[in-house]
C-alpha cells in the first residue's frame, strides 16, 4: 500500500476514535499545511463533514491572507468556527511586537495563555454565525474535555515523545515520563473526571508526506505558502512580527517537493524561520509542558 | 508492493548492546550528519575516554533536543534496498511501556543478546512480547562476539539455548547472527574475524525481510467505528464506519454483524474524494450504506455471509502481557477492549506465569505482576465476537484497561463455552431467516423520538412491580412515546399455554425463550417495552439480553433487598 494511504488510513482511524470517545471535541486550524490537511483528513473521515468546531487561537498578529483564507473556508464548507484570544494581553500591549514582552514570553501569553482559556472556557469566545454571516460572543462557553492537533514528530525533538493521545490533567500539563502505552489501535480513550486530551493525528507524517498528500488529494492550500513572483514564500506560518518568508522560487506544489527532496532545503529544519524557537535550547518542549502545542 | 519504508525496533537485556549496534549501523550506512563522527571521535580522545558508539544515539539525541536537522526526531539509515526507521531508538528502551508502544509499530525485531553474558530474563521477556505483540520477522544478534575470542562454541552454546526457548513459544527468527558491534564485526560489514559463519550480516537480513501485502484470502472483519447521520448539507445516509481488519468487501457483499447476528448487505461504499468506490481491502478506513436497515451500533463486528464466522463468547482462554502499575487480580473489575468492542471484564483463572519470579514458591499464582506474561481464563460481562491468534490475529488483540489505564495486552487462544452458547445459536439462525421490510427498528423508533429500550422490572411478589410497570408505561405515553407493557403473566397463558400444562420448573428456559421471542418482535417495532416477571435471576436477564439483541437493557428491582444473584441498575423500594 502506498505509503501516504498508510498514513491517511491511521489518521482517519485517531479521528473517528476521537470523535466516538471524547464528549466535547474541538480542533485547532491554524490554516497551515498541517492542520489545513487535518481538516481534509476529517472530511474523509466523517464524509464530507466536519462534526465538530474548529479553534482557532488568534495572536492578533497573524499575515492577514491567512485570517482572508479561514473566513473563506468557513462560509463555504459551513465549518463551527470558534475564534479565542488572549484579549487582555492584547488590551494592555503585554506583547513582544509592542515591546513589553520577549519573543517567548509573547508566544506563553498569546498562545498558550490564550489557548488555555479558550479550551478551558473561561476565556473569551467568538463563534460564526452562519446565518448572519459574522463572529458573535460565545455565551456560556463550554470546556473542550479533548482538541485534535495537527503537530508532527519530525518538526522538533520534544513533539516525537508524542502519542496519539496524550492526556493532560486540570492544568493542561504534560507528563512526558509517564505516558499510557498505545499499541494494536487500542488508545488511552478513558479518562478521570477533570482530564482533558490531546489528539494528535499527524504524528507519523514528515513535511515532506504533508506536501505529496497535499498534492495527492489536491488540496487547497493558503497563497502564502508559493513564490508569488518576489522570490519569497513562507515554509511555516505564523505571527508576521516572528515568521520571516524564505527565499525561494517553488511556485507550485510540485515545485515544493522538489525544493524538499533534493533543493535547498533537503536539510534545513522546517521551522527555522520562526524566531522564538531559537531564543533558546529547549524552549519548545518548555512551551509544549505548560500547554503548547 | 514494497513501500520503501521498514519500521524496526531493537530490544533485549540492558547493556547487551543495542545502542552500539545501531550507533554502527548508522555510521557504516552513513546515515550521520557530516563530520558527526569524527567529532565525537575527536571528543573522546581529547577527553581520553575510549569512543563508542553507543555515544553515537546520545550525542544524536541532544541534537534532537536542540533540533538543528529534519530528521533526527527520528532515526533513519538507508540501504541498498531501502529506507529504515528506528522506532523508539534505545536508551529510554527500558521503560517497558515504551517499548510495546515502539514495537507494536515495528515491522522488523532485532533481538541482542550478549554472548558473554547469555540469555537473560529480559532476552526471553522481550522474545515473548514481540511474539505476542505479532512481529514475525525477528533477527536475533548475539553480539559482544569480541569478548568470547569469536568462539563458534559460545555462539551455538548460546544459539541453541535461545532458539529451544523461541521454538517453545511458537517464534521462528529469520538468523542467529555472531557479530560484535563495537568492532564492526557483522554488523553492514561481513565479520571477517568468524570465518566459520557464513550467513548474513545484520544488515543483509533486514533487507532479505519482504513486506507482505495483507492476505486477500482472509474473511471480512469490519469492526464498527461508528453508526454516523450527518444533517448538515441536505444529506440523509446512514453510514456505517470502520476500518477493514482483514478480508475485502465490495458493493452487494452480504453481512452478518456479531455478537447480535443481524443481516443486511451493502448498498453502496462511500468516501470523501473517493469517485467509483465499489470495494475495499484490509487496512482501508471505509463507509457504507445498508440495503436493508438494521440496528447497528460501535463495538459490532461486521463480517460477510458464507465466511467463516468469528466466535463469540463471554470466556476466554487468553496469553497476556501485565503493564499495569497494580498487579492484575481476582474479583477486580477491568475493561477489555478488542477492535473498537469493550466489555467489563474479570480474571476468572490463571492457568500459568511465565517467569514468575515474584511468585516462585507458590504453585497457585494468584495474581500478575508488572512485566509478567501469563495464559489465563477472562469471563465478560457480556459476549463479544472475535478470533483466535491462529486464526485471524487483528481480530484476536486486546487490552485490558485498569481504572483508566492500558495496563495489559493480550491475544484470545480460544473462545470457550458460556451458558448462552446454545440461545445465540438460535438468535443467530432467527435472524438469518428474518425477512426484512425497508425499515429498521431505529427508523420507526426515530418518528417517534426515542430508541428501542427494553426495561425489566422484576421483585418478590406484591412489591408493586405491575403498578410501577403500568405507571411508567403512563408516562412515556404521555410524552408522545411509543410504549407498551408487557406483563409475563400474559404470555405464559397465551403463547406458552401449551407449557403450562405439565407446570414443570424444567420448562422456565421455554418459557423465558418464547417471553424474549415476543418482546424482540415488540422492540423491532421501535418501541420502549416494559416488562416485569418474579424474581429474575441474573442469567434470566442475560438471557433476554441475547434474545432481543439489545445490549443495554435497564434492570429494576422493586421491593429490596435482592433475593437472586441478579445484579439490578436500580433498586426500588415497594411501589
Amino acid at each position: 500500500m502506498d505509503h501516504l494511504y498508510e498514513l491517511e488510513n491511521r489518521s482517519v482511524y485517531i479521528l473517528r476514535e476521537a470523535y466516538a470517545k471524547i464528549g466535547n471535541l474541538g480542533m485547532l486550524w491554524s490554516m497551515g499545511k498541517d492542520s489545513t490537511v487535518l481538516l481534509w483528513l476529517a472530511r474523509k473521515a466523517f464524509f464530507g463533514h466536519v462534526p465538530f468546531p474548529l479553534i482557532h487561537i488568534d495572536t492578533h498578529f497573524k499575515i492577514p491572507e491567512m485570517i482572508t483564507y479561514r473566513d473563506r473556508l468557513v462560509r463555504e464548507l459551513g465549518l463551527d468556527m470558534v475564534v479565542g484570544a488572549n484579549l487582555a494581553a492584547l488590551e494592555a500591549k503585554e506583547t513582544f511586537p509592542d515591546g513589553k514582552l520577549d519573543r517567548l514570553g509573547c508566544c506563553a501569553a498569546l498562545k498558550t495563555q490564550a489557548l488555555r482559556q479558550t479550551l478551558d472556557g473561561s476565556g473569551p469566545r467568538v463563534r460564526f454565525d452562519h446565518a448572519r454571516g459574522e463572529y458573535l460572543p460565545e455565551k456560556e462557553a463550554q470546556a473542550f474535555q479533548g482538541v485534535i492537533v495537527g503537530v508532527r514528530a519530525d518538526e522538533e525533538g520534544s513533539r516525537s515523545k508524542e502519542r496519539y493521545f496524550s492526556a493532560r490533567d486540570s492544568r493542561s500539563e504534560w507528563k512526558v515520563a509517564n505516558q499510557a502505552p498505545e499499541f494494536w489501535n487500542q488508545y488511552k480513550t478513558e479518562f478521570a473526571p477533570g482530564t482533558s486530551v490531546r489528539v494528535h493525528p499527524l504524528l507519523d507524517w514528515t513535511e515532506l508526506d504533508i506536501w505529496e498528500y497535499i498534492r495527492a488529494e489536491n488540496i487547497p492550500t493558503v497563497s502564502l505558502y508559493y513564490n508569488q513572483g518576489d522570490g519569497k514564500r513562507y515554509r511555516s506560518l505564523g505571527c508576521w512580527p516572528c515568521t520571516a518568508p524564505v527565499e525561494s522560487e517553488a511556485r507550485n506544489v510540485d515545485e515544493i517537493i522538489e525544493e524538499l527532496k533534493v533543493g535547498k532545503f533537503a536539510t534545513i529544519a522546517e521551522r527555522s524561520g520562526r524566531a522564538q524557537d531559537k531564543d533558546d535550547g529547549g524552549s519548545l518542549e518548555t512551551l509544549r509542558r505548560d500547554g503548547y502545542m | 508492493m514494497d513501500s520503501g519504508h521498514m519500521n524496526i525496533v531493537f530490544v533485549g537485556h540492558v547493556d547487551h548492546g543495542k545502542s552500539t549496534i545501531v550507533g554502527r549501523l548508522l555510521a557504516d550506512t552513513n546515515a550521520l550528519p557530516k563530520g558527526k563522527l569524527e567529532a565525537l571521535q575527536e571528543s573522546c580522545a581529547r577527553s581520553g575516554k575510549p569512543f563508542e558508539y553507543a555515544f553515537l544515539i546520545d550525542a544524536l539525541k541532544d541534537e534532537r533536543a536542540q533540533n538543528i536537522t529534519i530528521d533526527t526526531a527520528r532515526i533513519f539509515f538507508k540501504s541498498k534496498k531501502r529506507e529504515y526507521l528506528i522506532l523508539d531508538a534505545p536508551g529510554h528502551i527500558e521503560f517497558i511501556r515504551n517499548m510495546v508502544t515502539g514495537a507494536s509499530h515495528a515491522e522488523a525485531a532485532v533481538l541482542v543478546i550478549d554472548a558473554n553474558e547469555g540469555v537473560m530474563e529480559n532476552s526471553r521477556r522481550h522474545g515473548r512480547l514481540l511474539s505476542l505483540l505479532g512481529i514475525r520477522r525477528i533477527i536475533v544478534a548475539i553480539n559482544k562476539m569480541d569478548l568470547v575470542a569469536y568462539s563458534s562454541e559460545v555462539f551455538e552454546r548460546v544459539r541453541e539455548e535461545y532458539a529451544a526457548f523461541l521454538q517453545g513459544i511458537g517464534v521462528q527468527p529469520a538468523a542467529f547472527i555472531p557479530l560484535s558491534g563495537r568492532e564492526g564485526e557483522g554488523v553492514a560489514h561481513p565479520a571477517k574475524a568468524m570465518p566459520w559463519y557464513h550467513g548474513p550480516t545484520i544488515l543483509e537480513a533486514l533487507d532479505a525481510f519482504e513486506k507482505d501485502a495483507p492476505p486477500a484470502n482472509q474473511p471480512l472483519r469490519l469492526p464498527i467505528q461508528g453508526v454516523y447521520r450527518f444533517q448538515g448539507n441536505g444529506d440523509r445516509r446512514r453510514i456505517i464506519a470502520g476500518s477493514i481488519a482483514s478480508g475485502t468487501l465490495k458493493q452487494g457483499d452480504p453481512l452478518v454483524a456479531y455478537p447480535s447476528g443481524k443481516k443486511t448487505s451493502v448498498e453502496s461504499l462511500v468516501g470523501f474524494n473517493r469517485p467509483d468506490f465499489t470495494q475495499a481491502g484490509a487496512g482501508e478506513p471505509i463507509g457504507l450504506t445498508m440495503r436493508e436497515q438494521v440496528y447497528l451500533r460501535r463495538g459490532e463486528l461486521l463480517c460477510k455471509h458464507g465466511e467463516p464466522a468469528p466466535q463469540v463468547s463471554t470466556r476466554l482462554r487468553v496469553s497476556l502481557f501485565w503493564i499495569g502499575q497494580e498487579p492484575l487480580v481476582m474479583g477486580r473489575q477491568y475493561l477489555l477492549k478488542l477492535g473498537t468492542a469493550r466489555q467489563k471484564a474479570e480474571l476468572e483463572s490463571i492457568e500459568s506465569v511465565m517467569d514468575a519470579t515474584s511468585f516462585a514458591a507458590h504453585d497457585k499464582p494468584t495474581q500478575i505482576a508488572y512485566h509478567e506474561v501469563a495464559e489465563l481464563i477472562l469471563r465478560l460481562e457480556q459476549p463479544i465476537a472475535f478470533d483466535t491468534g491462529d486464526e485471524l490475529p487483528q481480530t484476536s488483540r486486546f487490552v485490558l484497561v485498569d481504572g483508566y489505564e492500558i495496563a495489559g495486552g493480550g491475544i484470545v487462544r480460544e473462545g470457550l463455552v458460556d451458558s448462552g452458547s446454545s440461545l445465540r445459536r438460535e438468535v443467530y439462525q432467527r435472524s438469518e431467516k428474518w425477512i426484512h421490510g425497508r425499515l429498521s427498528s431505529e427508523d420507526r423508533a426515530a418518528r417517534f423520538d426515542q430508541e428501542p429500550a427494553l426495561i425489566v422490572i422484576t421483585g418478590p411478589r406484591g412489591s408493586g412491580r405491575k403498578r410501577l410497570a403500568a405507571e411508567m408505561e403512563l408516562q412515556y405515553f404521555e410524552q408522545g412515546r411509543l410504549v407498551y407493557y408487557l406483563g409475563i403473566g400474559s404470555v405464559l397463558y397465551g403463547v406458552n399455554a401449551d407449557l403450562m400444562e405439565e407446570r414443570d420448573p424444567a420448562h422456565w428456559q421455554e418459557h423465558l425463550r418464547r417471553f424474549g421471542e415476543v418482546c424482540h418482535l415488540l422492540l423491532d417495532t421501535g418501541m420502549i417495552l416494559i416488562v416485569t416477571a418474579v424474581e429474575l435471576t441474573q442469567h434470566d436477564v442475560d438471557s433476554l439480553r441475547i434474545i432481543v439483541g439489545l445490549e443495554d437493557l435497564r434492570v429494576i428491582w422493586v421491593g429490596g433487598p435482592v433475593t437472586t444473584d441478579l445484579v439490578p441498575d436500580e433498586v426500588v423500594d415497594h411501589f
